[in-house]
């Protein structure tokens, strides 16, 4: 029973940092319409940004982990600028190549800078508690908590301000939005910093207990896929419940059949989700 | 653009030159990385097919190709089977699993297509990757011998220059076929395609058939030309690599697929020493190539001729031939 419980806080952890990858992919899809193959490698960068601002300036890790999720936020503005905005009457192939590029360009960079090997970025939090009588990892909770934080101010900044309903504005009817006047330009950049600078706290949340390397977020972005999928593209509670659907059917799996089944059951999901239901589960009907 | 008789000329020319290729290149190592930029090229002719004239993004193209190569693998490997036989059930899987594939891809929409298929590909990786006992796993498969009465590296590069041939000729009467401005329609408008009567269904599906089987079919010669099959053959950045080469010879044109695999394999297997690195180089390539030149060096070409043509013609414009014009995605009139 303890390995259940065990197992439990280590996919609801996993799941947090699933969330938190996969809103920043709805929320770009939702108003650009992209799915933006590149956000891995965004979250690769951030994890990066932390790392570097810890070792090489030892700042506190909460403060490096806001700096990294500023810088990828900036990075994000930049990418919609000089890639996505330029695309955005085009087929919609055109847009998928393009960050298909940036994907490769951020990846093999990443890999020229820092090399390729793994590093260990260190927590401040290495202890753990013990609570009903299992030990718990405080960096896992770290996350859970940071996470949920996170989430519920995304969540009232896109429900409670008027930035925020700018953008599920655009989402609902990008030429209706414009017609009352918000500025369909400045809600595709503010979307893409808030998705990079996401991705960028996820992977600084994950960093200290996976590692950091160029390809750490491949295989991330590719789940963030079977997530939004699962969750309905565009759709932000979605994001968050299907990253904890798929964590949990992951690390279960894993623990109880085999590793290698917990390594292919997101994207079985995905194939099988879209095959029964080409527009995806919960879909709004796009 | 340049007349019918001019391009008679340069074809025929082109393919004495490829023929004669192995007596004027002595260096066994430049002509075996022309052999692998050929079979990149008849795996790219597939994604053309799919990607440049129907408009579908498919990112499980590498997987098709490993499908290809692991049959030819395991059957002339581990059941030492005759190439030939091989070779043919390498297209037949290939594309039957594309079928198979196809008919619930095909369901799914626009970036719905992209991301189920990536999933395909995905998957198809890792099957290659974890069945041990077929594939060799990691380790591979070791030893894919020649094809039977072939022993030299110029009998292969002949071998696979015809196969070459072959998919250009077919790939060119399908683009000027029915079937072919079928494609160009859905890809220009489905919704239009529709109304005017065509088939969208079944003509995504033989334009994603067509394109698996080639993947099949490149994979297959692959695998006697490189005797070694790992893995990473069947991984998604593969299928970024035929992508980047599809997008600089030129999306929806007939020469973009061996200008783009020729040119650009060719380079990085020079640069090869940079690999990790040369992304560096070719992911903006890729995005200004899309973002500008959409149409790659083909269309680039197709321009440049346009101009000449113009100049001479003084302000009377030819009209240009069907098969080698640039992609040009918005909607335009389908003769029928």
């Amino acid at each position: 029973m303890s390995l259940f419980f065990q197992q439990l806080i280590n996919g609801i952890s996993l799941g947090s940092v699933y969330g938190l990858v996969a809103l920043g992919l709805t929320l770009v899809f939702g108003v650009l319409r992209i799915p933006n193959f590149s956000h891995g490698a965004l979250y690769m960068v951030g994890a990066y940004v932390t790392y570097f601002s810890l070792t090489s300036f030892g700042l506190p890790y909460i403060v490096a982990i806001a700096i990294s999720a500023v810088v990828l936020a900036g990075m994000g503005v930049v990418l919609e600028r000089l890639v996505f905005h330029p695309l955005r009457d085009m087929p919609h192939t055109h847009a998928m190549i393009g960050s298909i590029g940036v994907l490769l360009f951020l990846t093999s960079g990443a890999q020229l800078l820092f090399g390729a090997d793994f590093r260990r970025l260190k927590s401040p939090l290495e202890g753990s508690i013990s609570l009903f009588g299992i030990g718990i990892n405080q960096q896992r909770l770290l996350v859970i908590v940071t996470s949920l934080v996170v989430m519920a101010g995304l969540y009232l900044f896109l429900k409670k301000t008027v930035p925020g309903q700018t953008i599920e504005a655009i989402e609902q009817d990008r030429v209706g939005a414009s017609l009352v006047g918000i500025d369909a330009n400045r809600v595709s950049m503010m979307t893409f910093a808030i998705s990079a600078a996401l991705a960028a706290v996820a992977a600084s949340l994950v960093a200290p207990i996976n590692l950091i390397s160029p390809t750490m977020g491949d295989v991330v972005n590719l789940k963030a896929f079977a997530i939004i999928i699962l969750g309905g593209m565009g759709s932000v509670p979605g994001a968050i419940i299907g990253g904890f659907a798929l964590a949990l059917a992951e690390t279960f799996g894993s623990t109880y059949v085999s590793s290698d089944f917990g390594e292919l059951v997101g994207f079985l999901f995905l194939v099988v989700v879209l095959a029964i239901r080409p527009s995806g589960l919960f879909s709004k009907g796009v | 653009m340049l007349s019918r008789n001019w391009k008679t000329f340069a074809v025929v020319g082109l393919v004495v030159l490829g023929a004669l290729l192995p007596v004027l290149i002595r260096n066994p190592y430049f002509l075996s990385v022309i052999m692998i930029s050929y079979t990149w090229a008849i795996a790219v002719y597939g994604m053309n097919v799919l990607l440049g004239y129907t408009g579908q993004l498919s990112l499980a193209q590498a997987g098709f190709f490993g499908i290809g190569a692991y049959t030819v693998g395991v059957l002339t490997v581990t059941y030492e089977m005759s190439f030939w036989i091989s070779l043919v059930a390498a297209v037949v899987l290939s594309s039957a699993v594309g079928f198979v594939v196809g008919l619930f891809a095909l369901r799914t929409r626009n970036e719905y297509f992209a991301i189920f298929t990536l999933g395909v590909g995905i998957v198809i990786f890792l099957v290659i990757e974890k069945w041990e006992s077929v594939t060799g796993g990691r380790l591979g498969l070791i030893g894919v011998p020649y094809p039977e009465p072939l022993t030299e590296l110029s009998h292969l590069y002949y071998l696979i220059f015809a196969f070459l041939l072959l998919t250009i000729y077919v790939v060119a009467s399908i683009s000027r076929s029915l079937v072919g401005r079928g494609f160009v329609a859905i890809r220009n408008s489905e919704d239009l395609a529709r109304a005017t009567g065509i088939n969208v269904g079944t003509n995504k599906q033989l334009a994603f058939v067509i394109s698996t089987g080639l993947a099949g079919l490149a994979g297959a010669l692959y695998a006697p030309n490189i005797g070694f099959l790992g893995p990473a053959i069947a991984n998604v950045p593969i299928t970024f690599n035929m992508l980047l080469y599809l997008l600089v010879g030129g999306l929806g044109s007939l020469s973009g697929p061996l200008v783009g695999a020729l040119l650009v394999a060719t380079l990085q297997q020079f640069l090869q020493q940079f690999q990790e690195y040369q992304l560096v180089i070719f992911g903006p390539i890729l995005v200004i190539l899309i973002i500008f030149f959409p149409s790659g060096l083909a269309g680039l070409w197709h321009r440049i001729g346009n101009r000449l043509a113009s100049r001479r013609a003084g302000s009377h414009t030819e009209e240009s031939e069907g098969e080698e014009e640039p992609t040009k995605m918005t909607p335009t009139k389908e003769t029928r």
